[in-house]
């Protein structure tokens, strides 16, 4: 079982500190930091789920985030829903969405796959931005009374992030299960294979369009629980192409097909950034910089970070996972 | 005894080009059937029709008693029916326990993922890899990726077996090797069709021969009488009545 893997109990204290840490001091600005490394490591991890697991490229997992965003939003101010529900909700309706997507495009192989990822990005990004009980192209605001049902604004914004973190510890947990499960094992053959996959009995068809879905919830619920702390919606911020890249980015730099490497690519990228954008001379060079890395980490270092620990401590492989 | 696989009138084309056309033939259970020809006649396509790779344009295909013609490749692994690959298709970046832990897996008995693995170390023993489970598939030679594609579709706890040319490639010890790993199966109660060019191979396994030439069943029949077949020399070598040449200036 899951409970007796080392590195499940290690994922818990990664938690317990991302609490931990901003809690001790009431420190809102380390908060504030770490509340997007955690959106990156549940992007990262999730996305790893079909890049990592099953070897297909998703370019455009960030449409996940964003119709979770717009569904939460819509549910705990149009209709008053209490956030857990909602985001709970914009999940599972994402999920939903993504299941029948999947079922479409996942005929698709390869490069045919990839680009109908990123016309599934442009084609849900065109809908919301004409649908008017969203708002259109100027997106939809939380009233503020949406947070006095959480006890008021500051209240609503620590257990906001309490949220975040939980999703995000989950997101690893879920990797970790399908990693280790029979689930997972189909999944490896069809990256490796899928041809030879099906004819060992794995039912790709279905087990695609299975992790597609799967892939698609936690980030969807994170963007429920994150714009709803932002308080506001658009398009443009929902469904940003570049953030898309990003996490493939942030899974290469940390090594596809590992959970941590998936988790710790998206921390380190996600602190990069941030650097990047807040240095006054490097600010506008945040992408060149990210697409060097790419290049980098692609020609060198395929396996990532973690690859490369592998590399050094074969034995590693045993504990990080 | 009933038949355990009856193929009935199938053909498969590519557009304008007939792949397969019209061939019926049947094994009965605890049987080898050697599947020959010269290139191109059609029978790793037989092969890809029978476990639904591809769609047989027409016939029909039983297997234990199910119509499997219109079954995807996944589901017929499911009845027990299990097929290597005559281009090798290891799952490189796993290990041998866990390309084998798939075949046993998703294979016919659908185990979990721990008695999956016993399975798969049992099955490696038995095809002499034993040592080797944890190594990547990517670091065999050809003659172990052939004995692994073996391992992968015997973890399926199959009924029948397919195997697509698993002779081809191996030095004459790895043959010796696999000629007796095939009879190995046979007398676990496994029924076995095999493609296979090596006639030697062929004529000491099998129980039965079929022949295909350009799509067409040409003859079946014993091993003996097969090979003394002329419309079968004629096909393989051009002259009908080169074998009697042959076998005078012995």
């Amino acid at each position: 079982m899951i409970l007796r893997r080392p590195f499940f109990w290690i994922i818990l204290v990664i938690a317990a500190g991302f609490i931990y840490a901003p809690l001790r001091g009431n420190n809102v600005s380390l908060r504030e930091d770490l509340i997007l490394v955690a959106i990156a490591i549940i992007l990262a991890s999730n996305l790893n789920l079909m890049i990592g697991y099953t070897g297909y490229v998703n370019f455009g997992h960030i449409v996940f985030y964003g119709l979770g965003g717009y569904v939460g939003l819509y549910l705990t101010t149009v209709r008053n829903w209490n956030l857990v529900l909602s985001a709970v909700v914009a999940g599972a309706v994402v999920s939903l969405c993504a299941f029948l997507f999947g079922l479409a495009i996942l005929r698709l192989r390869g490069a045919y796959f990839a680009l109908a990822t990123i016309g599934i990005l442009q084609a849900v990004q065109a809908f919301v931005s004409n649908f008017d009980p969203w708002g259109r192209s100027t997106g939809m605001y939380l009233s503020f009374t949406s947070y006095q049902s959480l006890g008021g604004a500051r209240r609503a914004l620590w257990i906001t992030y309490f949220l975040i973190i939980a999703v995000m510890a989950l997101s690893m947990i879920v990797s970790l299960a399908i990693k280790n499960s029979k689930f997972g094992l189909g999944l490896f053959a069809i990256r490796e294979d899928e041809d030879a996959a099906v004819v060992l009995g794995v039912n790709a068809t279905l087990y695609k369009a299975i992790i597609y879905s799967v892939s698609a919830f936690l980030p969807a619920v994170a963007g429920a629980l994150m714009f709803f702390k932002n308080g506001m919606i658009d398009p443009s911020i929902a469904f940003e192409y570049m953030l898309s890249l990003e996490g493939i980015v942030m899974l290469m730099l940390g090594g596809q097909g590992s959970v941590i490497g998936a988790a710790l690519g998206g921390a380190l990228y996600e602190k990069l950034r941030s650097y990047l954008l807040t240095n006054p001379v490097l600010s506008n060079f945040h992408l060149v910089i990210a697409g060097g890395l790419l290049l980098i980490v692609v020609l060198f270092a395929p396996g990532g970070l973690i690859g490369w620990v592998y590399r050094l401590v074969p034995r590693a492989r045993k504990v990080i996972e | 005894m009933s038949n355990l696989l009856e193929v009935r009138g199938v053909s498969k084309r590519f557009g304008g080009l007939v792949a397969v056309s019209d061939v019926s033939f049947s094994l009965a259970e605890g049987e080898i059937i050697g599947l020959i020809g010269p290139n191109g006649a059609g029978k790793t396509t037989l092969f890809n029709v029978v476990n639904g790779v591809y769609k047989a344009d027409q016939g029909s295909i039983t297997f234990a008693g199910t119509d499997i013609t219109r079954y995807s490749p996944d589901k017929v692994v499911h009845l027990g029916l299990a097929r290597t690959h005559q281009i090798v298709k290891p799952l490189n970046d796993l290990t041998l326990l866990d390309n084998v832990t798939v075949g046993a897996c998703f294979g016919r008995e659908y185990l979990g993922k721990t008695a999956a693995r016993k399975v798969a170390s049992e099955v490696l023993q038995q095809v002499g890899l034993g040592d080797r489970a944890e190594m990547t598939a990517r670091s065999l030679t050809i003659a172990g990726k052939k004995r692994l594609e073996v391992a992968r579709a015997l973890a399926a706890k199959p009924k029948l077996l397919l195997l697509d040319e698993v002779l081809a490639g191996l030095n004459p010890t790895e043959v010796a090797t696999m000629i007796e790993l095939v009879r190995k199966i046979r007398d676990t109660g496994v029924s076995v069709l095999m493609i296979e060019h090596l006639m030697q191979a062929i004529m000491s396994l099998s129980n039965r021969i079929v022949v295909l030439n350009l799509g067409r069943k040409l003859a079946e029949g014993q091993p003996d009488e097969v090979v003394h077949n002329s419309d079968v020399v004629e096909a393989y070598l051009g002259f009908p009545d080169i074998v009697d040449k042959l076998t005078r200036a012995d």
